[in-house]
């Protein structure tokens, strides 16, 4: 799928920065507003394939050099492993906590381990989403 | 973390570490090391001994699951320590034994840590007081024995033999199960000991005799009774060590654990005494006839080990004739069946042992098993034909060698039962010592024939030229030290006695005190008594039939082919594969408008019928908001999309009516003002889209298909049946009134879940086990697209080349 096109490759430039960025802002604002690990995953995941179907696949390739099957896997992991970890601090299965920590330079913050969940979550929706459009494209 | 637990996690952390570090150990250094994990564990084990002959107990308990009463609960006492010392022990020996056995070439790696895990499992067996965990380290057992049977799984005999293991092992373990599951029903407990304790109150109870023979169902498959003896001579395909360890010294021994465990609480049953006594003997008997007939080495060890794996359950059996007597000092003679149960399991272990170790070295050094081409090896090998002679000796029941006490004792056990009247043994109890001498006159011949077939006679031609010389000396250690303990356990039998078979007896037999009797004075020389002059007479008829072998073998060659248990199981397998293939493949037929045709109209059948027989479905349009012109125009936009749909000629107006519903759905969730379904509701919609883009090229052109009418019109009511029954169930759940709304609990999802979206906090935290298991899914489907495509490319690589 090789497309050559000035006026989709200069706008894919901007574009692009603006959905990953997209992505990451709801990926964080998730637990208190629109947002979350699903659909950061996804925005992020439609911004690689968007790149995918601009450039082709070796210069695409070069600049993120990630096995996004290994990608989806590890989300799997995080996910589950985040799940059995509370059961080492003697909580049920997938319980969640969360504290408030005060950071030297961005200031008070909410953390929480759900973004370790929602994180695995991410990365396996964007892992799992680029595998299956590269596959099916590389298809010949 | 106490020294039981440990013993039990050790060999499990060493499987564990074994794929890990062995790129980093030389290949012949792995045997080694893992040497180490058995040599230990025997020598902690032997420091037990005088603390249980003392008559302790070491208990110590782990909560796993409490909740569920389940809880690790590692028990050591006299039984458990025998069967321990014996898993440590022979199991030290067999892995020094499989280092100069394998080799280099092998996965190694693969089989110590197989071997490891049996260790650990078959430990936990014994160890454990809760009989959940007991059946969990039961079927861990099954499964480590058929990983090691299928170590050549290059071979289809290999695969098939594991299979039949498994497949007859784990069932009888899911019996078993269910025999423990009604104990606990009746008792209360999951604890042995408890069961134990509670007898009285339990033996009335209707489950007790299902219970009862479910358990006996799990220890006759696990220890190869008749009939399900069958896995074991299969079994034999696994490499000779293998077949030394689990399948005739420790793991076949499970049942027989589990017979002498469960003695207490159903020995005083008639059923009991006859299931085990019958099964015992009719294996025992059918297992040494079968080994004459057979002229592979390792199958005539096989239906041997058959054989004496059903003599020591008779004697159980006839042992637990004592339960139901109760203690006096005239019944306390029957228990001496036990004793010399346990006493022949201790000496089984050696001397078996010793001849499968004898017959992997002719294995080793000759080249074949098949005693048609064998004879004559006594003077290339002449310390393996003192192995031979030894061990064939002792199975035999001849002097000056353990097996020989052993066997005394039960024909011991055999002639005085016939003295008892319970149970109705006066009218057939005859039986027993009849059976258990003609049994032992089989065992007479082939132990004969092990000998003289092998090692007497003429030497082969054949062999003389592949130029055989003896094992090497590490190679004989293993088997030597085994036929050391044959002969020094003749010599000092008291001393195994008193120090581990009397604290035994006590776990068997927990209600009765510890008396002298418990643990009678082993004799090698008692006087003139009819267990002597069985002997001889087993000895005189031995070998009188030996020498007239060929006239009398063709009784072999009546039993008709087509009803042997192997055919039958064969049989049986056979045709449940064909009956559950034929009906898979009525419903399973490739035509994907079938499926979705299966799953519409169960829906509409499970979620409408539910609807209407619950009479749940209420609509009340007073409580609806009101509705917008805009929402009213979204609606049309979205009716005339769906029915453009149906009549769209070409795919790519499909698709982008398609798009057309989705985005419309989208503008609904913006409306009712749900930002998170907005988004995601975009997103995926713009993905799929893209994703159709892509897969356009691989899809076939649309165009009319020649569908009967009926089949349209059936199609039609379905459709139609789904849409209606969706819209029902959207209108009808504002009044739903079987259950209160949860939304009220969301409502606190900033104190509860520590977030402010309720959405989120609902997918990150109320309900993240769906959302865990969806990632999960999502992750299978990934992959499923991913090998589907590369595999078929790959294939079409094959085709091309």
């Amino acid at each position: 799928m090789k497309i050559n096109d000035v006026i989709l490759r200069t706008v894919v430039k901007g574009v692009v920065f603006i959905i990953l960025t997209l992505g990451v802002y709801l990926f964080f604002s998730g637990h208190n507003a629109p947002g979350g690990g699903f659909i950061g995953g996804l925005v992020l995941g439609s911004g690689i394939v968007l790149l995918y179907i601009t450039y082709d696949l070796e210069t695409v390739h070069k600049k993120m050099p990630f096995d996004f099957k290994k990608v989806a896997g590890l989300g799997v992991l995080l996910a589950t492993g985040s799940a059995i970890g509370a059961i080492f601090f003697d909580a049920p299965f997938l319980s969640q906590t969360d504290l408030y920590y005060t950071f030297p330079v961005i200031g008070e913050k909410h953390l929480t381990t759900v973004t370790i969940f929602e994180a695995g979550v991410a990365m396996t929706v964007i892992g799992t989403l680029v595998t299956i459009i590269l596959s099916i494209s590389e298809d010949e | 973390m106490t020294i039981e637990i440990a013993i039990i996690l050790t060999p499990f952390i060493m499987a564990a570490l074994i794929p890990m570090v062995y790129r980093r150990l030389q290949r012949r250094f792995i045997g080694w090391v893992v040497l180490v994990v058995p040599v230990s564990l025997f020598l902690i084990l032997t420091t037990f001994i005088p603390r249980i002959a003392k008559g302790d107990t070491f208990s110590h308990t782990y909560e796993w699951i409490p909740s569920f009463n389940i809880n690790f609960t590692t028990y050591i006492d006299g039984l458990s320590l025998i069967f321990s010392l014996l898993i440590t022990g022979v199991g030290s020996l067999v892995i020094l034994y499989s280092n100069f056995y394998l080799s280099m070439k092998e996965s190694l790696h693969h089989f110590y840590c197989y071997l490891l895990l049996f260790m650990g499992a078959m430990l936990g067996v014994v160890f454990s007081d809760n009989i959940m965990v007991l059946y969990a380290f039961w079927e861990l057992t099954s499964v480590s024995s058929f990983l090691l049977i299928a170590f050549w799984h290059h071979r289809k005999a290999s695969r098939a033999g594991a299979r039949k293991s498994m497949t007859i092992t784990v069932s009888g373990g899911v019996a078993m199960l269910a025999g423990f599951l009604m104990l606990y029903a009746m008792s209360g407990t999951y604890s042995l000991r408890e069961i134990i304790g509670s007898v009285d109150r339990i033996s009335e109870h209707a489950l007790f005799i299902p219970a009862l023979i479910l358990i006996l169902l799990g220890a006759f498959t696990k220890s190869a009774q008749f009939p399900f003896h069958i896995w074991l001579p299969d079994a034999m395909e696994a490499p000779t060590p293998v077949s030394a360890y689990l399948h005739s010294a420790t793991m076949v021994k499970a049942g027989i654990y589990l017979v002498a465990r469960f003695t207490p609480v159903f020995g005083g049953e008639m059923v009991w005494f006859w299931a085990v006594t019958g099964v015992g003997l009719v294996t025992l008997f059918w297992g040494s006839f079968n080994a004459v007939r057979h002229n592979d080495l390792k199958a005539i060890l096989a239906f041997s080990t058959v054989s004496q794996l059903g003599l020591i359950m008779s004697l159980l059996g006839l042992g637990s004739v004592a339960v139901h007597l109760g203690y006096s000092t005239s019944t306390v003679i029957y228990t001496q069946a036990t004793f010399a149960a346990l006493f022949h399991l201790i000496n089984h272990s050696t001397f078996k042992g010793a001849l499968f170790m004898m017959v992997g070295i002719v294995d080793h050094e000759i080249g074949t098993r098949d005693i048609r081409r064998l004879g004559g090896l006594m003077s290339i090998l002449p310390f393996t034909f003192t192995i031979a002679l030894i061990g064939c000796f002792s199975m035999a029941g001849l002097p000056p060698f353990n097996g020989f006490l052993s066997k005394e004792m039960f024909f011991a056990a055999t002639v005085s039962i016939t003295n008892l009247d319970v149970f109705s043994i006066a009218s057939i109890g005859i039986l027993v010592p009849i059976i258990a001498w003609v049994a032992s006159v089989l065992t007479f011949i082939y132990c004969v024939i092990i000998v003289s077939k092998t090692f007497l006679g003429n030497v082969k031609p054949d062999i003389l030229e592949k130029n055989p010389h003896e094992a090497p000396l590490g190679m004989l250690v293993s088997p030597f030290v085994l036929i050391g303990l044959v002969i020094a356990i003749f010599f000092f039998p008291n001393t195994l006695g008193t120090y581990i078979l009397k604290p035994a007896m006590a776990s068997v037999y927990p209600t009765f005190p510890a008396s002298a009797e418990m643990a009678p004075h082993i004799h090698a020389w008692h006087g003139f008594k009819p267990e002597l002059y069985m002997t001889i007479g087993v000895i005189l008829v031995g070998l009188l039939l030996y020498r007239f072998m060929k006239y009398w073998i063709k009784i072999y060659r009546i039993f008709p082919q087509y009803w042997t248990l192997n055919a039958i199981y064969e049989r049986v397998i056979t045709t449940s594969e064909n009956m559950s293939e034929s009906i898979t493949k009525r419903y399973m037929n490739g035509h994907l408008m079938h499926y979705f045709i299966y799953i519409y109209i169960s829906f509409v059948v499970i979620v409408a019928g539910t609807f209407l027989y619950l009479e749940a479905f209420a609509w009340n349009p007073g409580k609806d908001a009101p509705v917008e012109n805009y929402e009213l125009l979204l609606v049309f936009i979205m009716i005339f999309a769906a029915v453009a749909l149906l009549f769209a000629k070409s795919r790519i107006t499909a698709v982008l009516l398609n798009g057309v519903l989705g985005y419309a759905i989208a503008f609904f969730f913006v409306i009712f003002r749900a930002p998170d379904l907005a988004l995601t509701q975009l997103v995926v919609e713009s993905v799929t889209t893209a994703l159709y883009l892509i897969c356009f090229k691989y899809l076939a052109e649309l165009k009319p298909e020649p569908t009967p009418k009926r089949i349209k019109l059936s199609n039609g009511l379905i459709s139609i049946l789904v849409g209606a029954t969706v819209t029902l169930i959207g209108l009808a759940v504002m009044n739903y009134e079987k259950f209160d709304s949860i939304s009220a609990y969301f409502e606190d999802s900033y104190k509860l879940a520590g977030g402010k979206n309720i959405v989120n906090t609902i997918l990150g935290d109320f309900r993240a086990f769906d959302t865990m298991l969806e990632v999960v899914v999502l992750f299978i489907a990934g992959l499923g697209v991913y090998t589907l495509i590369k595999l078929k490319a790959a294939k079409k690589g094959d085709a091309d080349t």
